[in-house]
């Protein structure tokens, strides 16, 4: 479970905006009508050489199984890192990195 | 997802003369806790009428996931950016769904995800920009199968 995925291009010119699309495994139990023990992501933040470009917060109304479409400017190669934090602080982490020629 | 700009565009100068009007909501048809959720992100801010392009279903067949997409017009410079859009759904046991938090980095002010409708309903969404304005818009969509939020 909450094995995530990402889909970047390999490269990039300078300047351009990139589409990142993302996807992870995860019931996102909120518990408001199920006996279950609430099971949820807090966030997807999504970092560019280390700085935040992107932030997801997430509430109830977020399916299970969380996708997310949304893009970054790059101006250099550039490694990238996405960060789901759980509401317990449990993180899930995935890497890629954009090449600009 | 690419949303036609030219038609956005026509969209948006064609909504401008009231779009300039600061929009009272019809707090009334809301249910409390909507109306509560809306009231703290929008505290004693005005808001304005348009300048998002929400792109939803109008019937979703499985409310467990429905994608929605937003997308506001920016330049994305420090300056001047989309600093965050906010979901909101009006028959849902809660109205939260969820925040797209932007930088100039992001390059667009444009995100997609899914969400889960309990039945079908008015989606709202606010948009705020670097500037401190508030941007509104909604949506219906009727969903066949509701999405039950466990």
């Amino acid at each position: 479970m909450s094995r995530p995925r990402i889909r970047l291009p390999d490269s990039a010119s300078p300047g351009e905006i990139i589409e990142i699309r993302t996807l992870i495994d995860h019931p996102m139990i909120t518990s408001l009508s199920s006996p279950q023990p609430r099971d949820m992501l807090a966030t997807l933040e999504a970092r560019m050489n280390g700085e935040t470009f992107f932030v997801y917060d997430f509430d109830n109304g977020t399916s299970a199984n969380p996708y997310h479409v949304f893009f970054a400017r790059v101006e250099e190669t550039s490694d990238f890192e996405f960060v789901w934090t759980h509401e317990n602080g449990e993180t899930f982490t995935a890497q890629g990195r954009v090449t600009v020629a | 997802m690419k949303f036609d700009r030219r038609a956005f565009i026509t969209a948006s100068a064609a909504l401008v003369g009231v779009a300039l009007l600061p929009k009272r909501f019809a707090w009334a048809e809301l249910s409390d806790d909507v109306a509560d959720a809306l009231r703290a992100a929008i505290a004693d801010r005005e808001v304005v009428e348009g300048g998002i392009v929400l792109d939803a279903p109008d019937i979703a067949q499985n409310g467990a996931s429905v994608p929605v997409g937003v997308f506001v017009e920016s330049p994305m410079t420090a300056a001047d950016h989309v600093r965050e859009i906010r979901l909101f759904a009006t028959r849902n046991p809660s109205p939260q769904i969820g925040a797209f938090r932007f930088t100039p980095a992001s390059g667009r002010a444009e995100a997609t995800t899914r969400i889960r409708l309990a039945e079908g309903q008015e989606i709202i969404v606010l948009a705020e920009t670097s500037d401190g304005r508030l941007l509104r818009v909604s949506a219906t969509v009727e969903v066949t199968v509701g999405g039950c939020v466990t």
